[in-house]
């Protein structure tokens, strides 16, 4: 471990001041940060500890409905919010289903959001990664491929994003507050994680000393919460990343659906919102069928990356089966098995 | 003299004996309290840390390490290469003893597998020397390196594992398959796996002159001074090692490792005790592993469903530069009563660290592909699968024609079958579904392990204040040897288990023997049987020769030892305390010794062996393929249990592992630079409690007069064997899709059912 400066900065601004400097990096939880370090795949030289920042620890309540989760939330906090989890439960129950109790305990939202991909090539600090190391190729490329992106990938790199906690947040129109030395901005979930193209080292739009200080949903978001789920395909069952996942939110009127949200997770460099699908679901009558189509619409752009493309049709049936999950209704509580294909199936939701 | 000792009484009190009692382990809690020193929690003062650098090749050599920029970083003391290593008393290329593998000891800049080590860098923080070590940025002459299993290439190996014969042949199995009404063939995998014991390699070691005290964990610790005192030129007697608690082992700890080779040479090297403690992924490459296999099972019946053939064929890999050899197909000598029977092996080299024993070396991994080829057998025979194997008994171990030690297996397929339920089972797969619509299916898979045992020693100490000592270099890797060896003792000495201070766990006590096998407990325990027994003789002895003892005369009665006291077998009434034995007779303490070996005439007569039957059911989500082991229930049969509940909880880890081969575990090689890609927790999987949500042990009532004095055979393996296929036949009977690849991964199933 290479030796590095630990500045605590007590406000805001002295913690973008203190990012900004080149070598910086914000340690949040450090479940994914310090994990980097000790594999010498990460050698900043100044870590700010954005954890004092009491500021960015609160949960708000919007006028007009939204909520306001400070960066600094835990993971496990959020998740057991009451208040948040009955407005927007395909969230928590995607928190739930990331990681274990001990690392959500840890883990904060921007940390969250800032996670680097698990894709194990960027994590062999011997082998060539543009994301880790830009220029140096992508090993990644002629693997095996069973954890490759199948959507906005690029020669460059085929590496996805692990985070479940944002894929319901980018179905639900999230938006990400962001300090930095120019001031305060905003953008919208979906436009802040970057597709790979050629400069595959940047994951998000984030410059250097911006922090995230919130994420913030929208009082429509709230408007899915009687049809919200999550739904997350593991190799085992459960402290396992997603092989593909989907976030699903219906806006129901009498036994017809209004409005949909759609996302995936686990098949692009970034929370995959499939606005497509969602137009085909708008006015549709909740069934298989359409379901299927929707399935087929969000997928329509995927290819495989690599050798493996059961990822697509798994990628299809998830968002099938998430879809049918999410008409059945959210269950009172969040399953003691969230987000797995385990838990209680309301229906015949199994059979889609 | 060793410091270790427990006297803890267990927190559970016993009534009667101490052999058959439920104890709970008598160091658990030391352990729930952090009390428990581990070999990596000794700091002896001076003490410097010592890091690994490893190869990122798996094949060439090191051309350069940067020495000057990682010795100039602060705080880094030496930086040990092949350049300035201490040189050893013997080629550490020279196999001295059947079972010293080779190691790689910074003895030359050659690389042979990924993550090898290949520099040192000792330090007076982990942080500075974690720091130094990455400074080494080494650069390589790469040469281009081979994993797996394909190929051309292929050799039969001399001898298996621990000395078995390559290729076994009972009968003419082409000719039973050429007459045989209905014939099967498949080929199953199974990938490399990694020990990866909870506490990793260790080792703290100081030099005192031409001594060597060293704390490792270590599952033979006689074996491992023999090999240090030679490496090092030393009397074994001048080297102590100590190892009260492993926190796992599982083979790996078995032989004594590269890496602890490496931390008594750092030691040396700067003339002050090092410590070293190897990183997750070091444990990927020198600490030995479960070599992958491909295995080809043909299997032939008659008209009525009896096996007229069966051949098992396995293809697997050790290192470019030592032998290790799966020896997979020892199940199949022994399960089924086949009129023939062959068991061949092929072996390629490859640039891998060297394989080795791994929680059930090949019966692991061939019960996995047998048991999935029974019940391929019985479906082409229109059978269910329990009667299948009950049609195909095998009444005397049918290579050899032995008569079984003992053998309760019928009862562990009724007890199994009747608490599972698997009278209800349909024979047809993909029927059952549960109230969400999952596919659910029900599997059986057979268990065995072979009853060994090896040799020990012991020594017993009877006191004037009434208690004991029972001395014996024993091993507890978490299975409770603390525990269920002091329950023999106990009872050996006629004494409560807490008037007993039993001493292991360190090398300059009795040897006794190596901690694998599953024969640690026979082993040791027979040999602490003798010491009892031993003690208690001599004892007997003054008293019944005193005419001042009640027991004077006694000589032709005899006289049993219970609670403290001698008793005439005659007349319990007569007795006189140890205490007072030794008083009259001006002695402050007596002594016995006891020793344990198989007994070669039992095992000529007889086959021994433990049996068990698995019974799983599994949950397939059928669009998903994700699967869960929803109930998990074996049926074991071991002889006489020492302890009930560290046996039960031994059968529920080895079924645990089961499910773990059945489903979760695999090392993930890149074919294209022999590296391990999943060397960490987050990516190499194992089950966790979510995949486990039922588990159940019967133990199977088992009288076995000959194995060994005290009727035991091993428990810590077997749980594994027949678990993973009961699981695999379990998906099959679910989906009605054969998964022939382990772990059987969702992707995979779904591929199959497509
Ligand atoms: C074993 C394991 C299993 C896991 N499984 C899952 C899973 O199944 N699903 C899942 O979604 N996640 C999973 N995770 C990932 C986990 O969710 C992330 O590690 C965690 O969310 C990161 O949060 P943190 O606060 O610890 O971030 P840190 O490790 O502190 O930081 C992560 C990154 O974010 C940056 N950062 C942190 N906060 C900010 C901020 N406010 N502004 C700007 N940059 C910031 C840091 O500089 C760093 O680059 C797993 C992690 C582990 C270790
Ligand atoms: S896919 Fe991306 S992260 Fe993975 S090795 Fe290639 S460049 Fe690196």
């Amino acid at each position: 471990m290479n030796s590095f400066e630990y500045v605590r900065p007590a406000t805001i601004a002295e913690a973008v001041a203190a990012g900004a400097a080149p070598g910086a990096a914000f340690l949040a939880g450090g479940t994914n940060l310090l994990d980097l370090l000790k594999g010498d795949l990460m050698r900043p030289t100044r870590l700010v500890d954005v954890t004092r920042l009491a500021e960015l620890g609160r949960i708000e309540r919007l006028p007009g409905g939204g909520v306001r989760i400070g960066a600094l939330v835990r993971n496990a906090d959020l998740a057991h919010d009451q208040p948040f989890a009955s407005d927007f439960p395909a969230v928590a129950e995607a928190l739930l289903s990331g990681a274990s109790a001990q690392v959500r305990n840890a883990a904060t939202v921007g940390g969250n959001l800032l996670q680097r991909t698990r894709c194990v090539w960027f994590y062999d600090v011997a082998s060539a990664c543009n994301r880790r190391a830009p220029g140096t190729g992508c090993d990644a490329r002629g693997g095996e491929g069973r954890g490759d992106a199948v959507l906005g990938w690029s020669e460059a790199c085929i590496a996805t994003h692990p985070s479940d906690f944002c894929v319901p947040l980018v179905a639900l129109d999230a938006v990400v507050e962001i300090a930095g030395p120019a001031g305060r901005r905003e953008v919208p979930l979906d436009l802040f994680h970057r597709l790979p193209g050629d400069a595959p080292e940047r994951d998000s739009v984030l410059a250097p000393g911006e922090l995230v200080v919130a994420v913030r949903l929208p009082p429509e978001a709230a408007a899915f919460a009687a049809h919200a789920r999550y739904l997350k395909l593991r190799e085992r069952t459960s402290f396992a990343f997603a092989v593909v996942s989907a976030a699903a939110a219906l806006r129901m009127e009498a036994g017809g659906i209004v409005a949909a949200r759609i996302a995936l997770g686990g098949v692009a460099a970034k929370p995959w919102r499939a606005r497509a699908a969602e137009d085909v679901l708008a006015g549709a009558r909740p069934d298989g069928t359409v379901f299927r189509r929707a399935a087929e619409a969000a997928l329509a752009d995927a290819r495989p990356s690599g050798p493996d493309a059961t990822r697509i049709e798994l990628a299809r049936r998830i968002v099938a089966r998430a879809l049918a999950l999410a008409a059945a209704g959210t269950p009172a509580r969040v399953p003691a098995l969230p987000a797995s294909p385990f838990a209680p199936i309301p229906g015949a939701a199994a059979h889609v | 003299m060793s410091e270790i000792a427990l006297t803890q009484a267990p927190a559970h009190a016993r009534h009667g004996s101490n052999i058959g009692q439920p104890l709970t382990r008598r160091d658990g809690v030391l352990k729930v309290t952090g009390a428990a020193r581990y070999a990596a929690d000794n700091h002896p003062p001076g003490m410097l840390h010592a890091v690994l650098a490893i190869s990122r090749i798996a094949r060439g050599r090191v051309a350069f390490l940067d020495v000057a920029a990682a010795g100039a970083h602060p705080g880094v003391v030496a930086v040990m290469t092949p350049a300035n290593a201490p040189k050893l008393a013997v080629d550490p290329e020279v196999k001295t003893h059947p079972f010293v593998f080779r190691i790689d000891v910074l003895q030359n800049d050659r690389v042979r597998y990924a993550h090898q080590p290949i520099a040192v860098v000792i330090a007076e923080t982990l942080e500075a020397a974690t720091e130094g070590a990455a400074l080494l940025a080494p650069r390589y002459e790469t040469e281009p390196a081979q994993t797996g299993l394909d190929g051309d290439d292929g050799f039969v190996p001399p001898v298996l594992g621990a000395g078995q014969p390559a290729v076994l042949r009972h009968g003419d199995v082409a000719a039973g398959l050429a007459a045989a009404a209905r014939r099967i063939e498949a080929t199953y995998a199974t990938p490399a796996q990694y020990h990866n014991a909870m506490e990793p390699h260790a080792i703290v070691a100081a030099w005192d002159g031409g001594r060597l005290l060293i704390d490792t964990p270590s599952q033979g610790l006689v074996l491992a001074r023999a090999r240090i005192a030679e490496l090092f030129g030393l009397e074994p007697g001048h080297v102590l090692i100590r190892s009260p608690f492993l926190g796992g082992g599982f083979g790996s700890k078995g032989l004594l490792t590269g890496p602890q080779v490496l931390g008594i040479m750092a030691a040396r090297l700067v003339g002050r005790p090092v410590k070293l403690v190897l990183r997750r992924e070091q444990m990927f490459g020198p600490v030995g592993h479960r070599a992958p296999t491909r295995q080809t099972l043909r299997l032939g019946t008659d008209a009525d469903g009896r096996l007229t053939a069966l051949d098992h064929h396995t293809r697997t890999a050790t290192s470019r530069f030592d032998d290790f050899i799966e020896p997979c197909g020892g199940v199949s000598h022994t399960l089924y009563a086949a009129a023939a029977i062959a068991t061949t092996h092929e072996a390629v080299r490859r640039d891998t660290g060297t394989p080795n024993f791994m929680r059930a070396p090949g019966e692991a991994s061939g019960s996995a592909a047998l048991e999935s080829a029974i019940d391929e057998m019985a479906d082409a025979c229109g059978m269910d699968p329990l009667a299948f194997r009950l049609h195909n008994y095998a009444e005397v171990e049918p290579v050899s024609g032995k008569p079984f030690s003992s053998k309760a297996l019928r009862a562990c397929y009724a007890e199994g079958a009747a608490r599972f339920g698997w009278a209800r089972r349909p024979r047809a797969p993909r029927q059952m579904r549960d109230a969400g619509g999952r596919l659910v299916g029900w599997g059986v898979g057979t268990a065995t392990f072979p009853a060994l045992m090896f040799q020990a020693e012991a020594r017993a100490v009877l006191r004037r204040d009434g208690t004991a000592i029972m001395e014996s270099g024993a091993h507890d890797m978490g299975q409770g040897a603390w525990t269920a060896l002091a329950q023999i003792a106990a009872d050996a000495l006629g004494l409560e288990i807490g008037q007993v201070e039993f001493r292991a766990g360190a090398s300059d006590l009795p040897d006794a023997g190596i901690a694998g096998g599953s024969a640690h407990t026979a082993t040791a325990g027979i040999a602490i049987h003798g010491a009892g027994a031993d003690a208690i003789a001599r004892l007997a002895a003054l008293a019944v020769g005193d005419e001042r003892s009640p027991l004077f005369g006694a000589g032709n009665a005899g006289v049993v030892a219970r609670g403290g006291r001698l008793h005439r077998s005659d007349d319990a009434a007569r007795s006189e305390s140890y205490a007072d034995i030794l008083a009259r007779a001006g002695l402050a303490e007596i002594q016995g010794q006891g020793r344990s070996a198989a007994d070669p005439a039992a095992q000529t007569r007889y086959a021994m062996h433990a049996h068990g039957a698995v019974f799983a059911e599994v949950t397939v989500d059928p669009a998903l393929g994700q699967m869960r082991v929803t109930r998990l229930l074996g049926a074991f049969a071991a002889g006489r249990l020492i302890n009930p509940r560290l046996v039960r909880s031994q059968y529920y880890g080895g079924m645990i592992w089961g499910v773990s081969f059945a489903l979760h575990e695999r090392a993930v090689m890149d074919p294209r630079t022999g590296r391990p890609m999943n060397p960490n927790f987050a990516a190499y999987h194992v089950p966790v409690n979510a995949d486990i949500p039922a588990i159940d042990a019967i133990l199977v009532e088992e009288h076995d007069p000959h194995v060994n004095a005290l009727g035991i055979k091993g428990v810590g393996e077997i749980g594994i064997t027949g678990t993973a296929a009961a699981i695999a036949n379990a998906i099959w009977h679910a989906t009605g899709v054969r998964p022939r690849r382990f772990p059987v991964m969702p992707h995979e199933v779904v591929a199959l059912m497509a």
